[in-house]
């Protein structure tokens, strides 16, 4: 059975996830902050 | 620890660490990952397979100590009042529960063609698959409590009974000696050779740092949202 197909998969599951991960950690981070900061300025 | 209860002195810290770890974390998983993928020989017997390693091994510990991580903010809760406890937990627990995904599905990928099966009924599969559960009734029950204005006691002690299954998950292994190999890399060593072994220590970190920043960035968005409905609330009542 050839093994790359099977790695290649892991890797892409891993990355995708974790990319996914930080990338919505980040989004909602910024809008939380960003909806704050424009709060305190009103 | 205590010296972290207060948000402003917190943010203070956590804004530049926040930064540092992502770009660490980044650079350490890429270059484990390439170096796994690319430097390594394949195993004896596992052949190429044994490339999984450097993402499951990492992924099992971070979806393990995501779970430590919430009991601890449990306890610092129930015991010591902390303010950011209740925040911390809710905030570990979709990073928890996406490496614990991660480790779950590419243990599955790696069964395949060394077991010959995706699945198993096996004590370290099972386990894991309940911890991935209880990331999930964390987060929804984390979420319900806080809409509801709660102090977020009830999460806090889900959180800690939760923790008795990481024993579980850890011994797994000897007590039920089914598929799942046993330990390979234990405090005082390893049984694989270093020329396979060396790169993953990068991806541990890597990934630990990534971690990290995720739980922070949501530890900030909770904070910065909190600062909106006290505003608004205080807005309203004028």
């Amino acid at each position: 059975m050839n093994p790359w197909p099977f790695v290649t998969a892991a890797y892409v599951v891993a990355i995708c996830l974790t990319a996914g991960l930080i990338g919505w950690a980040y989004a909602s981070m910024r809008r939380a902050e960003i909806a704050a900061d424009a709060l305190k300025r009103k | 620890m205590h010296a972290l209860a207060n948000p402003t002195r917190f943010l203070r810290l956590a804004r530049p660490a926040t930064t540092w770890l992502l770009l660490v974390g980044l650079v350490l998983a890429i270059a484990g990952m390439a170096a796994g993928l690319v430097f390594t020989p394949p195993d004896y017997l596992q052949g190429d397979t044994v490339r999984i390693m450097y993402i499951h091994v990492p992924s099992a510990w971070l979806g393990m100590a995501g779970w430590a991580g919430i009991a601890a903010a449990s306890v610092s809760q129930l015991v010591w009042r902390h303010p950011l406890a209740a925040v911390g937990g809710r905030a570990v627990a979709p990073a928890g529960a996406t490496f614990a995904a991660i480790c779950l599905i590419t243990g599955s990928i790696w069964g395949r063609p060394t077991w010959g099966t995706w699945w198993e009924w096996d004590g370290r599969l099972t386990s894991m698959l309940v911890l991935f559960f209880l990331y999930l009734g964390y987060i929804a029950l984390g979420s319900a409590e806080r809409e509801r204005g709660g102090e977020g006691r009830i999460t806090a002690l889900y959180g800690l009974v939760g923790a008795i299954n990481l024993p579980i998950i850890h011994y797994s292994v000897l007590w039920w000696r089914t598929l799942h190999q046993g330990e390979s890399i234990g405090l005082t060593g390893s049984t694989i050779d270093n020329s396979i072994l060396w790169p993953l220590p990068l991806t541990m970190i890597g990934f630990t740092c990534l971690f990290v920043a995720a739980a922070l960035m949501r530890m900030r968005a909770e904070l910065a949202e909190a600062k909106v409905e006290a505003r608004m609330r205080r807005m309203g009542g004028q």
